[in-house]
């Protein structure tokens, strides 16, 4: 079902739009990164709607029953899609977010360690799970989105992402988890 | 007992009541939680709470829905995208990464800061601000001064839940409020 290579077909109009959405902030938060800034995109009705219909047509006929979301980006992309496909929509938080019980996945940044959390009880074994975030970088976030999803029983069927760095291109998976994005960052 | 009361005869209500949770002392002692992460475990019950809101908007030429962080992040996107608005995200200090406009505003203990990216409402848009719950009304209102100190409309408040023992509608200045379901401590 799932190619080696998945990024979506070049050819796919929507896809320039989706690049030229974005904007580049250089330096932020720190000297050297070239931070991809998708607020710009959301200001664009029409970019935007195609980005989410871009993922619902990929979806909608897998069976998926849970979307999970990275806060905070994940947001903005996340319950649109399970709204349109008829899934649940799992946010995955950083800690004393959620107010229930909770289990959490450390992982590992650039400098020190983070943590995500997910609610017990949101999603059960049978469940089959994606991870939308807006961008991967080195994957960290995702696997620890993808433990706390298996943890509670799901399986996760892919990663999903607007944005993703080059060095995913040719291997495009997570912890062994396929990966799918749109486009890849833009250098300004 | 703990009670939600209808604004509205809408059937789809009591489908969306019966789902928000509430987790008792949290964050901190005193305060009942009102958790929507179960709300949105529900595909009908989430779908009904937006369309209830894009039924409300569509048509009314808005511009802009603006969504608090973070959890006005995930009712706000889907109604923008469904009535033709963009979506501006107002977000704690330091996350947006280009030039932003600040908004200071009072807490219970303490303050915080609501920012908004220069350049994303232009004077003479008609907005929403969407957040999941209205309490104090502090957090909103920081969030229509953001508006309007761009020059943009703020048309209405709209939040899926109102606390409205906090009198949190009294504090945003005349603008219209629209809430799906208030939440009494009986």
């Amino acid at each position: 079902m799932f190619s080696k290579h998945n990024a979506p077909k070049a050819e796919d109009p929507r896809l320039k739009a989706i690049t030229e959405a974005i904007r580049v902030v250089p330096h932020f938060p720190k000297q050297g990164i070239m931070f991809q800034d998708i607020t710009t995109l959301l200001l664009d009705h029409k970019v935007f709607k195609d980005t989410i219909d871009i993922f619902v047509d990929r979806y909608k006929d897998m069976g998926i029953s849970i979307v999970a979301g990275v806060e905070a980006r994940g947001f903005f992309f996340g319950p649109s899609i399970a709204l349109a496909i008829g899934s649940k929509f799992v946010p995955l938080r950083k800690p004393r977010k959620l107010p229930g019980e909770v289990i959490s996945e450390k992982y590992v940044l650039e400098y020190g360690s983070d943590c995500l959390e997910m609610h017990v009880g949101a999603v059960k074994p049978g469940d089959k799970a994606i991870v939308i975030d807006d961008l991967v970088a080195t994957g960290g976030t995702l696997s620890a989105a993808i433990s706390l999803l298996e943890r509670g029983g799901a399986e996760v069927v892919e990663c999903a992402c607007v944005i993703g760095l080059s060095h995913f291109k040719d291997d495009c998976s997570v912890n062994g988890k396929p990966l799918y994005f749109l486009v890849e960052p833009r250098l300004q | 007992m703990s009670a939600y009361r209808d604004e509205d005869e809408d059937p789809r209500l009591h489908g969306i009541k019966t789902k928000i949770r509430v987790v008792p002392h949290f964050p901190k002692s005193g305060i009942m939680f009102q958790d929507i992460t179960t709300l949105l475990l529900d595909p009908k019950a989430f779908k009904d709470t937006i369309d209830l809101f894009v039924e409300r908007y569509k048509g009314k030429n808005i511009n802009v829905v603006a969504g608090i962080e973070a959890r006005g992040f995930i009712f706000g996107p889907p109604i923008a995208l469904a009535i033709g608005a963009k979506f501006v995200p107002l977000r704690k200090p330091k996350k947006l990464p280009g030039k932003v406009i600040s908004q200071e505003y009072i807490l219970e203990y303490g303050r915080d800061c609501l920012e908004m990216h220069v350049g994303a409402v232009e004077a003479g848009e008609r907005a929403l601000v969407v957040d999941d719950l209205i309490a104090t009304g502090g957090t909103l209102c920081a969030a229509m001064d953001l508006l309007e100190r761009v020059g943009a409309e703020v048309v209405e408040c709209a939040c899926v839940i109102e606390l409205p023992e906090l009198k949190g509608r009294e504090r945003l200045n005349g603008k219209p409020l629209y809430v799906l379901v208030e939440y009494l401590e009986v």
